[in-house]
């Protein structure tokens, strides 16, 4: 059952908790047919909310704290993953995980945004905001795996780069610089899929790749709600028409033609069944590998470049 | 009752006090000097008595940087089309356009070929005065084209930089030019044709996290400010006051993020030497 209950899923859950308190009376009642009904309604109802939900509840669902983040669905979807931890410079970012292991048996190099679910792992984490180590540790281990020849998948997650004294120090910019350049021509396919927030230039640290895919209730963007809303609007307060205004969803990006394809969540979303939404990732993921590595090594990375630089193209 | 009573409401005493003479008269953000327009362009808008490095527009670099009549233009009215229908307090349409007017601009990047003492180049500068230099599809593509040019003209590229990030009202759109500029750059880097990044203030943001820390040599104007994060937005983080120099050219020199500070007069001999070193065509 969920710990965390947002305003919008409320009638779901009591409903839900409903049936369930219906359910332990059943043993003494014949009560199966009112259970049908109530199941029945309650699908109905979740069906109604889900598919007329805001884009600002959309920021929240993908913000949910029981939300699986990049660990979780390494466990469930890969096998023999061994971690791999730092940059070989400075130190090793919890913000961001990565290691090899096998997804469907294939060895691949994953690597994802890290957050936390409790304020001491959300410390350990940094809240799963990473420090420019993070970057290079990633870029790193990318280029292990292209010396290799193994794919790549990487998970975004994340609310942004820290922005902190010594991230600066330690050339932020310069650290995701580098690898939107080097994950532009890295002979070996790589997939990219967003989890959860993803955030400006720290998602995109991570985030280039053949294939872009977005689950259903996550977002990606140039720039949070809450901070787009302080700039322009001077205030804090307009969270919500900022999330509209930017167009974030995986809806939004997928007709923007900056993502490849949205991978949809179990009725409720990933936070209500992670197996489910773990299971319909990992085909997803296995579907869109075969189709990559029939594509000769530089014909790969010609249409890398190619799918980037035809984004919001111009025919004046 | 006193004499010297002010028997007048609202006057103002020193609350509306200019600081800027009007006219040909400019103060120095830096030292407060009261530098004359003509003395100010012919110190290439530096001050004589701080070196404080005013910010300029695109136009105003080109005109001591580049051989005179040598800069030829592309792509010049390429300007915003609005891709989401922006609305925050304004229209973002609205503001384009009032831009435009304002400024004589069609968006933060104007570039084109031109030679450098001889020296055939591409060459991009940033506005700041449109929309703070921001990135968005305009600026993407026009960088991307200039790099295409850069490549097929078989000429290195020089992007001056100036920038407050990301273009907002594109949203995810301008976060991908990041992408796209820095994947056209692979492209450059694999002809072996050099591109040199000149940062001035303030060179933040997208820009920053692109094409702007991906220079073969990076230069950057004393005092500007370079970073990734606004340092008011680090200061909200951390809750503390940010150390003296902070995210300043002479920082990063120090950090090792620039290869060299250079003053603005000394730019034009840096690159001529530079590209004479790094480049034959």
């Amino acid at each position: 059952m969920a710990k965390v209950v947002l305003d919008f899923e409320k009638p779901i859950v009591e409903l839900e908790q409903k049936i369930e308190e219906m359910r332990k009376l059943s043993d003494n009642l014949d009560i199966a047919d009112e259970i049908a009904t109530l199941e029945k309604k309650v699908s109905q109802l979740r069906e109604n909310i889900f598919s007329n939900l805001t884009r600002w509840q959309k920021v929240q669902l993908a913000r949910h704290p029981d939300r699986p983040y990049t660990l979780d669905y390494i466990s469930m979807i890969m096998t023999d993953f061994v971690e791999l931890h730092g940059d070989r410079a400075f130190s090793d970012d919890k913000a961001i995980v990565a290691g090899f292991a096998r997804l469907d048996g294939q060895p691949v190099m994953v690597i994802g945004h890290q957050k936390g679910r409790d304020t001491k792992s959300n410390l350990y984490r940094n809240f799963g905001m990473p420090q420019p180590e993070g970057y290079r540790k990633a870029l790193r281990l990318m280029k292990l795996a292209a010396k290799l020849s193994r794919p790549i998948i990487t998970m975004i997650d994340t609310s942004g780069a820290y922005p902190g004294i010594e991230a600066e120090e330690r050339g932020q910019g310069e650290a995701i610089a580098r690898n939107l350049f080097e994950m532009s021509h890295l002979p070996v396919p790589i997939i990219v899929a967003i989890i959860g927030e993803g955030a400006s230039g720290g998602a995109l640290g991570i985030g280039v790749g053949d294939r872009v895919l977005m689950m259903e209730n996550t977002w990606y963007s140039v720039i949070s709600p809450e901070s787009c809303s302080s700039i322009l609007w001077r205030s804090w307060d307009y969270k919500e028409q900022a999330a509209e205004a930017l167009h974030l969803t995986a809806r939004d990006l997928m007709e923007q033609k900056i993502i490849d394809r949205v991978i949809p969540e179990p009725p409720g979303g990933a936070h209500r069944n992670p197996q489910q939404a773990a299971a319909i990732l990992k085909d997803t993921l296995i579907e869109e590998l075969k189709l990559l590595q029939k594509i000769k090594p530089d014909k790969l990375v010609e249409k890398r470049i190619e799918k980037f630089a035809a984004m919001g193209e111009f025919h004046p | 009752m006193a004499w010297f009573r002010r028997s007048k409401e609202n006057i103002s005493t020193d609350s509306q006090k200019k600081d800027t003479p009007e006219g040909m008269w400019v103060k120095c953000e830096s030292c407060g000097e009261i530098i004359h327009k003509k003395t100010l362009e012919q110190n290439l808008w530096t001050c004589s008595k701080c070196n404080f490095h005013f910010r300029i527009g695109s136009k105003e670099y080109f005109s001591f940087l580049l051989d005179e009549g040598s800069f030829k233009e592309y792509d010049k009215k390429m300007y915003s089309k609005d891709p989401l229908n922006f609305v925050d307090t304004k229209k973002y349409r609205d503001r384009v356009r009032e831009t435009i007017k304002k400024t004589g601009l069609y968006d933060a990047v104007r570039y084109g070929s031109a030679e450098i003492n001889k020296i055939g180049i591409v060459i991009a500068g940033m506005d700041f005065a449109f929309i703070g230099g921001s990135m968005g599809l305009v600026v993407g593509e026009k960088v991307s084209r200039a790099i295409d040019r850069a490549l097929t003209a078989k000429k290195p590229l020089i992007v001056i930089c100036s920038s407050g990030g990301a273009r907002m009202m594109e949203a995810a759109y301008s976060l991908m030019q990041m992408a796209k500029t820095s994947a056209k750059l692979t492209r450059l880097s694999d002809a072996g044709i050099p591109y040199i990044a000149v940062l001035t203030d303030p060179t933040t943001g997208g820009v920053t996290a692109s094409f702007a820390m991906l220079g073969d040599v990076i230069l950057a104007e004393p005092g500007a400010l370079i970073g990734f994060a606004g340092p008011r937005v680090i200061k909200q983080t951390i809750g503390k006051d940010l150390p003296p120099g902070f995210q300043r050219s002479e920082f990063l020199l120090e950090k090792g993020f620039v290869d060299a500070v250079i003053h603005r007069k000394d730019m034009k001999d840096t690159l001529t030497k530079l590209l004479g070193m790094m480049y034959s065509n």
